[in-house]
């Protein structure tokens, strides 16, 4: 992710730049002459925000100000393998469209050197969010077309045929037209190491949690009720012009992006809460949710949470499938603890108790709050339109049975039901 | 979850204050028509708001020979001068209207041949101010209408007037209509986010279909509170705020109105499932509807009770039922209409599996990743009151007719939140191709079967089978257009004469 700052007088000519690289409001042509996202084969979201935050307000509620706050252009791309890598081919590939885009940014000049200054705007994640680690945009492609080749190959009347013939039939069929998955290159060491050390990590902060956490809990508690109790909640209803700026770029796709910017709570009792929660969640992301779900929700494909402004301000980016009515239930309904322990550091958030209760759970306020601090998403790409998480995960389902050497009759016919 | 704060009341008292439609859908008052008014000259439209009579839940412990309903759009508010302030204090749904804006039908579906600006009414200068319904029993609702639109004089335009006909319960189609409805907890006995509420429970919160009460989260809704210090007409007129003081509250004891005119093509339907199905359509039409003809379920009942089911024996063997014991979807399929249009799932999709196990739950480590993607029922009721128009055809007759005598729905149902109740079932799990992990089906019974941004189909239907691979019939027609719409506010009888400015 590159980050870079922009002069207020070059934000309208800057949103007027982005917009012609959209198809729909918001939505990203593959091919636009700016940048050309599709040519990028490793890329799987990627989008253009601008972070011109609405709630600097808020901090008034604390008595600060933040008066000469820099309104961020934001650049982000979910890809496979190194980041640094994908900086250096955005560098190299799409050059001109850059250079114009990025001519907006304070300091860049027509004679910046553009692979240099993205590398030293490159700004890392506090915590992110992949719905299945090392499923690529390749895997992706690959397993949908794999799955229609299936679906054609279908007899149009099956017939009482045991489930594992009409396997074999299917198997043959596409083995003998293609297309074939190419084989996986094998997880990289240096992965699987860097796993390891950070699982050795987890365990590690978990044993040293243990006695810390009930040394410092009851100071901890009794300072965090105390600041609970007072926190100013601030979620009016967001005006609708706008909800009609971020309607505008929704519901084009089965899957939506959302970025959300705010002030964090000043002092530095929730900046370090928040920071060492964020570390446990980039842990247990690392860790635990790998395989299509964060605790109970399955629709999110990439999110990430990025500090900016020496840790001042929060940003949430993530894509998720179905609209944003569907999300805000998940985020109520299922993972609100979750919200709560991050968001509830955030200024103007929904009273919380004991950082897990109440807060999301007051959902017309939670929802204001979201809306609120919701920014317009520019550019929005999507390498694979049309599938959701959900849809992904069966297809990989379908090629690993595809691959399987043998199965019983009663896989063949739970592999069958896929198709 | 936590479990609801008893302050906030639960119990719906103001009974001659409640509009009777929330409590009855008067079936025995077979003759109805729905008017769409304009206001022509608003003092005497104000005049007759202020005077005519309007039942109340308390009117219905008698007999009545007829019923007059009244709702009114935001539009029709500013055009009866009620204060802005106070329509500002409605949903924002509500405010902008349901054809208020592309985003908003987008995600309802309302695009191509469904676009507003296809409708017969509800858009731009068709765009209703006040509903009134009027019922009657049989042959009496001539006089009453004559009676009502007398009284009305020059204060309102009929725009158009909406008849319905009787056809004994059933739609279009020839389904039993109207099977399963929310049971309302008019007396707060329940507290909303119990454990109980892990497993699907019938029996809502009285707030998630009248303003002014606890709703499923234990709050109240958002509506319009009024400072009485400011405002003496609303200190006179409104029921007190229950949650500030010295306020009044214009949303309390009403609700949120949504009206959708969906035309039904009644041959279309019962050909297309005879050419997919030619030895006998009546078991496709089934699954496609969810339900069988005269209305029983897909799937076994279960032995044990549901709150909220079961009010009498006719209901229990229709409705006490959750699709928990069709895991694999084989005997009512995932896409099936009422199926999407009420998945009855509780909190958690295991339902209720011990202090343990409702941890891993939650931490989302439980087996059925699919069952889990689809939300809690509770937060998505609709309190449907509906009538039929048109002639009903015997499948017999549908299947040879050649021309379309128009026939449909007035779709009409209460809530007290649109964008959670009506607009999440319409986008997320009616019009929703992502609904349950399916792909490339929408809703085969009301489905607009426009294709997705990428070209892919939504007009599919599948069923799966025990034997593996799913039954599908591909490219369904539509058998369902949008002919009009819009979202009222039903207000409480007290309400309605201080909207009326």
């Amino acid at each position: 992710m590159v980050a870079a700052s922009v002069l207020p007088v070059e934000v309208p000519g800057l949103r007027v730049l982005l917009e012609t690289m959209n198809l729909r409001p918001g939505f990203a042509d593959p091919d636009n002459t700016l940048v050309t996202f599709g040519a990028f084969d490793r890329l799987h979201f990627a989008r253009f925000v601008i972070l011109e935050d609405q709630t600097l307000g808020d901090l008034t509620a604390y008595g600060v100000a933040f008066p000469d706050a820099p309104i961020w252009l934001v650049f982000l791309g979910d890809c496979d393998g190194d980041g640094r890598e994908m900086v250096e081919a955005f560098a190299r590939d799409a050059a001109p469209g850059l250079r114009r885009i990025f001519a907006h940014c304070t300091d860049f000049a027509p004679t910046t050197d553009l692979r240099q200054w993205m590398h030293s705007h490159s700004v890392s994640p506090a915590t992110q969010y992949v719905n299945w680690v090392g499923r690529t945009v390749l895997d992706v492609c690959q397993e949908a077309a794999l799955h229609a080749a299936l679906r054609a190959a279908l007899p149009v009347e099956a017939g009482p045929q045991p489930a594992i013939a009409l396997r074999n039939t299917l198997i043959a069929e596409v083995a003998r037209h293609g297309p074939l998955p190419s084989p996986r290159p094998p997880t990289p060491l240096a992965w699987r190491l860097a796993q390891l050390g950070r699982a050795g990590l987890g365990v590690l902060a978990f044993l040293i949690a243990i006695p810390v956490g009930l040394l410092i809990a009851i100071p901890f508690l009794a300072i965090l009720r105390r600041r609970e109790t007072r926190d100013a909640v601030i979620a009016p209803r967001p005006t609708p012009a706008h909800v009609a700026e971020l309607a505008l770029r929704e519901d084009y796709d089965v899957t939506n992006q959302f970025s959300a910017f705010g002030n964090v709570k000043p002092g530095r009792f929730r900046l370090w809460t928040l920071v060492v929660l964020l570390w446990v969640v980039n842990l247990t992301t690392q860790l635990i949710y790998t395989r299509g779900r964060l605790a109970r929700v399955g629709t999110i494909h990439f999110a990430r949470w990025v500090f900016f402004d020496d840790r001042r301000r929060l940003l949430f980016l993530s894509n998720y499938d179905g609209s944003l009515d569907s999300y805000m239930d998940d985020f109520i309904n299922k993972v609100a603890y979750g919200l709560n322990l991050v968001f509830s550091n955030g200024i103007g958030y929904p009273r919380t108790r004991f950082l897990i209760l109440g807060g999301a759970e007051d959902e017309q306020g939670f929802k204001n709050y979201l809306r609120r601090h919701q920014l317009p998403t520019e550019v929005w790409y999507k390498a694979y339109p049309g599938l959701t998480t959900s849809d992904l995960d069966r297809n990989t389902r379908i090629r690993e049975g595809f691959e399987r050497s043998a199965m019983s009759d009663e896989e063949a016919r739970a592999w069958l039901a896929l198709i | 979850m936590a479990g609801a704060d008893l302050t906030v009341p639960g119990d719906v008292t103001e009974r001659d204050d409640v509009q009777a439609l929330l409590r009855s859908g008067f079936g025995p008052l077979t003759e109805a028509c729905f008017l769409l008014l304009r206001v022509a000259d608003v003092v005497a439209a104000r005049a007759w708001l202020a005077r005519v009579h309007v039942t109340s839940m308390a009117d219905l412990d008698t007999k009545q020979e007829t019923v007059l309903q009244v709702a009114l759009t935001a539009a029709g508010m500013r055009a009866l001068g009620t204060d802005p302030k106070v329509i500002d204090g409605f949903s924002a749904e509500f405010v902008a209207g349901m054809a208020g804006d592309a985003a908003r039908s987008r995600r309802l579906g309302d695009v191509g041949p469904d676009a507003p600006e296809h409708w017969d009414w509800g858009w731009a200068e068709r765009e209703p101010h006040a509903l009134v319904m009027l019922y009657a029993q049989p042959g009496a609702l001539a006089v009453f209408r004559e009676e009502v639109v007398g009284s009305i004089g020059a204060g309102f335009d009929v725009l158009t007037s909406l008849e319905t006909s009787d056809m004994k319960g059933h739609e279009p189609f020839g389904f039993l209509d109207g099977v399963s409805q929310p049971s309302i907890d008019w007396n707060g006995e329940r507290a909303p986010g119990s454990a109980a509420d892990l497993d699907y429970g019938n029996l809502i919160a009285a707030g998630e279909f009248v303003l002014g009460y606890r709703n499923e989260y234990g709050r109240l809704t958002e509506r319009p509170i009024v400072d009485g210090a400011q405002d003496e007409r609303a200190a006179a007129l409104l029921p007190r705020a229950a949650d500030r003081p010295n306020a009044y509250d214009s949303g309390r004891n009403g609700t949120y109105l949504v009206l959708r005119q969906l035309e039904q093509d009644v041959p279309g339907f019962w050909r297309t499932m005879s050419a997919a199905a030619p030895a006998n359509p009546i078991p496709l039409a089934e699954a496609v509807v969810g339900r069988r003809l005269d209305g029983s379920p897909l799937v076994p009942l279960q032995p044990q009770r549901i709150p909220g089911v079961g009010e009498d024996a006719g209901d229990r063997v229709r409705n006490q039922f959750t699709y928990t014991r069709d895991p694999q979807r084989l005997a009512c399929p995932i896409g099936a209409h009422v199926r999407r249009a009420n998945p009855r799932n509780g909190d958690m999709a295991e339902g209720r599996t011990g202090l343990v196990g409702q941890l891993l739950c939650t931490l989302g480590f439980a087996a059925d990743t699919d069952a889990d993607r689809i939300a809690p029922s509770r937060f998505h009721r609709l309190l449907r009151r509906g009538r039929e128009y048109g002639r009903l055809l015997s499948i017999r007759e549908a299947q040879a007719s050649v021309e379309h005598p128009p026939a449909g729905i007035h779709f009409l149902c209460l809530n007290a939140n649109i964008s959670r109740q009506f607009e999440f079932v319409q986008n997320a799990w009616l019009q929703g191709t992502t609904f349950g992990g399916l792909t490339g089906e929408a809703d085969p019974l009301t489905g607009n079967r426009a294709p997705l941004m990428t070209g892919a189909a939504t007009d599919e239907f599948s069923m799966p089978q025990g034997g593996g691979v799913a039954k599908r019939v591909a490219a369904l027609p539509r058998f369902v257009t949008v002919r009009g719409g819009g979202y009222f506010f039903l207000p409480g009888v007290r309400a309605l004469r201080y909207l009326a400015g």
